[in-house]
């Protein structure tokens, strides 16, 4: 029977520093069942004194082979799985599957579909920040802020739960537009959103954007530079800290993103307290977008009339054959999707979220694969944490806004 | 501007290296390339046209066929330019080899080793080619075709004594 833990040292070897074989410095597991590591990652961390020398992070605890099942379910019922790998961003992984597919099968999407995807994407983004956010500062020691932004995501869910009858797995974005029209009480409850919340947003920056405390534990911690970050392949608020304006929302517009007139907030210093500010100032950018979306909120179909892979509505059944077999075909064996491949990225909250689809031909995927940015922003974990106290680690974690769902898929 | 710049970018590519457009792709523009340039067209790409964004690493296998049983897809965005192009690698073989692009992306670091991990791809040169989802003492690799699903048989009053029997087998007792 092998040893557990020798096989474990002689594999590690290489990546701990001649000192740690020496024995000066010390090696610390951290996680994965820390509540600061946010889900279950794990950290091997080789420490002189209180002082981080190197940080090796081990991931896949929650890996529950999504790609590999996806590749056995139908294109539709593959997109149920998509809920399941950012929790924290449901609607935002619809969003980028749903895309993927129209590109690939080139479905049109009515303008109303693209309209309410912008807005429940927005509002899924602010309530991924207030996650973010309340949990950051908890690990900082700001224990109030986490039951409010907790209250103002409460929200945020009845709003998804209103759309489709869920409060998180909504799977309310469908291939050609949306699983059903919104209820009439949809805009109300978006502007009773939009009024309450830019409140609440200056009583959480009174809370933390001028605390000394907080100002001292994140200012000029777990700093990276912009040519590092590119190097590094990182994306999403913490490359936008460094000072690269990268949004896909701007760069390379999609869902309508580009008849919406918001700002894309940078940082300077690259530090923790940017990422913080910029992740703030994204918040009051998304509700300037909602702001517009509702505005002209176009009426009109829901979703594409391509029978082909939408299925016809409900009333046109009892008087039109040819629709009963399209609801029949759809509904036993899914539709089709021609011979391709595609990737295709969108803005997560988190940084470039891209599905690079492969059909071949048939009614199931043949490859999916989910470039993730929870797993590649974690890659600069060791990076930027190096040189920093253990206390410090935890902000850096934070910062990065990792979800590991997300990140093992 | 950006336009063009990608039009020139693989003009150039296919002038200097002899490389083809890929049928299968439909977005972004994509070329076929060799697995022996791959280091060198990246540098190229990287230094000379600003790709400097690696934004997607992945593979497909095409079991059965043989060749090629991987395609090993790279894709590649331009901060400066605005513009996000691709190169597909077919690989033979049961156990491919191919260099890694580390040195140019430091970001390709996982890319890799989720590929090796998945697909039992191998890169040589890098520099900590270890399992990275699954656990390292896992055989096989989950994303190739002939890796069955796999599933596990739900434990019942009448059928328990039986799959406990297989639970306690030697094999079992090792891990």
């Amino acid at each position: 029977m092998a040893e557990p833990l020798e096989v474990n040292y002689q594999e590690l070897k290489h990546l701990v520093s001649e000192r740690a074989l020496k024995g000066e410095t010390v090696l610390l597991n951290m996680g994965p069942q820390h509540p600061s590591t946010h889900g279950v990652l794990r950290l091997l961390l080789e420490l002189d004194g209180e002082v981080v020398v190197n940080c090796v992070p081990d991931i896949g605890f929650l890996h529950t082979g999504i790609e590999k099942n996806m590749e056995s379910k139908r294109w539709e019922l593959a997109e149920v799985m998509t809920d399941r790998t950012d929790y924290l961003n449901n609607t935002g992984n619809n969003l980028a599957y749903c895309l993927a597919i129209e590109k690939l099968a080139d479905l049109d999407v009515p303008p109303r579909a693209q309209a309410v995807r912008v807005i429940l994407v927005e509002l899924e983004r602010i309530s991924n920040h207030l996650v973010w956010l309340g949990t950051h500062a908890l690990d900082l020691a700001a224990m109030s802020l986490f039951l409010y932004c907790f209250r103002e995501r409460e929200s945020i869910l009845d709003i998804k739960e209103m759309c489709s009858g869920q409060r998180m797995m909504t799977t309310f974005f469908r291939p050609g537009g949306l699983w059903r029209d919104t209820p009439v009480e949809f805009e109300i409850a978006v502007r009773r959103f939009l009024r309450m919340f830019p409140g609440r947003i200056k009583q959480y920056g009174a809370l933390l954007t001028k605390n000394p405390i907080f100002m001292d534990r994140t200012r000029n911690i777990g700093k990276i530079s912009a040519k590092d970050a590119i190097n590094m392949c990182l994306t999403g608020p913490v490359l936008r800290g460094s000072g690269v304006a990268y949004d896909l929302r701007k760069a390379q517009p999609y869902s309508g993103y580009e008849q919406y007139d918001f700002m894309i907030p940078t940082g300077t210093h690259g530090d923790v307290y940017d990422r913080y500010l910029v992740r703030m100032e994204e918040m009051r950018q998304s509700l300037r977008i909602i702001q517009q979306a509702l505005d002209k909120l176009p009426y009109g179909p829901f979703r594409s009339n391509n029978r082909k892979y939408v299925p016809p509505p409900r009333a046109e059944l009892g008087t039109s054959m040819e629709a009963v077999i399209h609801h029949f075909k759809l509904w036993t064996e899914g539709f089709t999707v021609p011979k391709g491949a595609v990737y295709l990225p969108i803005e997560s909250p988190k940084g470039e979220l891209g599905y690079y689809l492969e059909s071949n031909g048939g009614n199931q995927p043949y490859r999916i694969h989910m470039r993730t940015p929870s797993f590649i922003n974690l890659q600069a974990l060791p990076l930027l944490c190096k040189g920093h106290l253990v206390a410090d680690l935890v902000g850096i974690i934070g910062s990065v806004d990792i979800v590991l769902g997300d990140c093992d898929r | 501007m950006s336009e063009e710049h990608l039009k020139t970018t693989l003009k150039a590519l296919k002038e200097r290296f002899g490389l083809r457009d890929s049928e299968l792709m439909k977005y972004p523009p994509t070329l076929m390339v060799e697995p022996e340039k791959i280091v060198e067209i990246s540098q190229v790409l990287r230094d000379e046209f600003g790709f400097d964004f690696l934004c997607e690493l992945t593979a497909v296998d095409y079991w059965p066929e043989e060749e090629p049983r991987f395609n090993v897809i790279y894709g590649y965005y331009s901060h400066a330019n605005n513009v996000r192009m691709a190169l597909r690698m077919p690989l033979n073989g049961d156990q491919p080899s191919i260099h890694t692009i580390e040195g140019v992306y430091r970001g390709a670091n996982w890319h890799e080793r989720e590929l090796w991990d998945m697909f039992g791809i191998k890169f040589e040169g890098h520099s900590d080619l270890r399992r990275i989802l699954m656990p390292h003492d896992w055989e096989g690799h989950p994303l190739r075709k002939d890796y069955p699903l796999g599933y596990e048989e739900p434990q019942f009053t009448f059928n328990y004594d039986e799959i406990d029997k297989r639970k306690h087998h030697s094999h079992y007792e090792e891990a």
